[in-house]
């Protein structure tokens, strides 16, 4: 059985260069605050109001603030697989944007074993497969 | 404490509840209910009310979306004013604010104020379709994260900073269950045990099922008068509303908050000095005049059991991370220093979203006039109720007689 190709579930959300996988946020080019996801018209900062936000790659690692691992089958939309599987939601503070965004833990790694302040970098990994697809979003991944 | 009146404060001349349950029919009926029940205990007919403020019930069709209008039509046309407000769980504030701003303006002497809500089962999920910009519906999609996730998230933290145990967010639901246990309105009437409690299945690690609150029916009500009309009808020592917070986060709020997938960034503005939610009742106690040494109880939005123990600290109870101590030591409960939800809480009504901050109000009332029975808080002088909706909508509102 040949692999299915693959689809990024959300577009321009998430990339990969020669030194691995990125989020892509934003940046206002007058305050340099940080967005993810993309601010794409007006800086939220209320004190700049500037609507140039270049699309920059976030910082590759950060640190867990925290995680939750959750047992039970989410409503729609989630695409759950069957027969469901627990995942784990972490949240992962970056130092040089100083916010906290969100990723499910990668599948070989233990939540158990996560605790406040691991170091953990984003990686791309399948999600679900559809019909005709693997659809890959990013993950949190311990940092040996 | 006593307290003068002041220029800013509003009477609560009548209160009243539809009881919380899965009844499976429609907001409307619950909401009339609740109306009804408040202007019979304000003494007032619906002839005497000016104005009339509903919470919205999303999810519930256009009626919902025009809440004080499906109101209105449902209690009989009388040509008043209404308004519709939506902020999510604390919706109910948001109507109560407008009701008194109505009142302070002097557009109107009474006003009624009434949330309803007829809840699916098990988790709420975002409203159908696809959105790939709807940052509520990216959330479920790409990440599964239901409101129990962030509970979760919250409930890890606070293990790994402050030392939380299991056993502590299990003696949150005891302590809820005993006091919510007499309360008629309650949907969840039953006393848990410890035992119970860690048989039941893990939802969001390290939150069980019982310890994150069901989705219910049910509505609220409340009557609120100016100062002048309530001594017009010679009510005895009116319960006031001394103060009322709806206010919004400011920027940057790095705490992770539904729906969020990405906080705010402190890259280029260090946070503020409160966090969002002690922020909420800061401008709340500023208001009123009062700080937490006044409190003699409160309401909080016990949406987990780990959750009410964060809102210890967010209104100035106790330090931050001495929430557990203060639960242990029993300051919490009925009887103790402070007790925390004496209605029972969410834990034992689960949340009918846009009631929340309208039924705390009620449990409040009933409490400064002395009326709430097996569950009554002794010397019960200024009460704070305090919740958070979704997508940075603060509620607190503090009263006292």
């Amino acid at each position: 059985m040949t692999a299915k190709p693959e689809v990024v579930e959300v577009e321009g959300w998430f990339g990969s260069d020669s030194d691995g996988a990125y989020l892509v946020g934003s940046r206002c080019t007058a305050c340099g605050s940080y967005f993810f996801p993309k601010q794409t018209f007006a800086c939220r900062n209320p004190r700049c109001g500037s609507t140039e936000l270049d699309e920059v790659p976030l910082s590759r690692r950060g640190r867990v603030w925290s995680s939750t691992t959750n047992h039970f089958a989410p409503p729609p939309p989630y695409p759950a697989r069957e027969p469901f599987e627990p995942y784990t939601v972490v949240a992962v503070e970056l130092p040089a944007e100083r916010m906290v965004v969100l990723g499910h833990l990668v599948r070989d790694a233990d939540p158990a074993a996560l605790r406040i302040g691991d170091e953990v970098e984003v990686v791309i990994e399948p999600f679900y497969e559809s019909g005709d697809a693997t659809h890959t979003v990013w993950k949190w991944r311990p940092v040996p | 404490m006593s307290r003068s009146e002041r220029e800013r404060d509003v009477a609560v001349i009548g209160v009243g509840m539809h009881p919380y349950g899965k009844w499976g029919r429609s907001f409307v009926e619950y909401g009339v209910v609740a109306a009804r029940a408040a202007l019979a205990d304000a003494g007032i007919t619906l002839d005497d009310v000016q104005f009339i403020a509903g919470g919205d019930t999303m999810r519930n069709g256009y009626q919902g979306y025009v809440a004080g209008a499906t109101f209105a039509q449902a209690l009989g046309w009388t040509g008043v004013p209404v308004s519709s407000a939506y902020g999510a769980c604390a919706s109910g504030a948001m109507a109560i604010q407008a009701a008194r701003a109505q009142i302070l303006a002097g557009f109107c002497d009474v006003a009624l104020v009434v949330g309803a809500d007829t809840a699916p089962q098990g988790f709420f999920g975002p409203a159908p379709g696809e959105r790939w910009n709807d940052p509520d519906w990216l959330r479920f999609r790409v990440l599964g994260a239901t409101n129990p996730t962030y509970f979760g998230l919250y409930a890890r933290r606070r293990m790994e900073l402050h030392g939380a145990t299991l056993d502590d967010f299990a003696a949150v639901k005891v302590k809820n269950s005993r006091h919510g246990a007499q309360n008629p309105n309650a949907r969840y009437r039953k006393e848990f045990t410890l035992e119970e409690i860690s048989a039941s299945p893990v939802v969001a690690d390290p939150l069980r099922l019982v310890d994150i609150c069901a989705t219910s029916d049910g509505a609220a009500a409340v009557v609120l008068s100016s100062r002048d009309y309530a001594r017009s009808r010679d009510v005895d020592a009116p319960v006031r509303v001394i103060g009322v917070s709806t206010v919004t986060p400011t920027y940057p709020n790095t705490y992770v908050d539904m729906p969020d997938i990405g906080t705010d960034s402190a890259a280029a503005v260090d946070p503020p000095a409160l966090s969002y939610r002690d922020s909420i009742a800061a401008a709340a106690y500023e208001e009123a005049g009062a700080g937490p040494d006044d409190v003699s109880f409160a309401e909080v939005y016990d949406l987990s059991t780990a959750l009410e123990l964060d809102w210890y600290e967010n209104i100035g109870l106790c330090g931050p991370g001495e929430a557990e101590k203060l639960l242990r030591e029993g300051d919490t409960t009925l009887g103790g220093r402070v007790p925390v939800n004496p209605s029972g809480g969410l834990a034992c009504f689960g949340e009918a979203i846009p009631a929340q901050a309208i039924a705390q109000l009620c449990e409040v009332t009933w409490q400064l006039r002395g009326t709430a029975g097996a569950r009554q808080v002794e010397n019960a002088r200024v009460g704070l109720a305090i919740n958070q909706g979704l997508f940075g909508h603060g509620s607190c509102i503090i009263a006292t007689r």
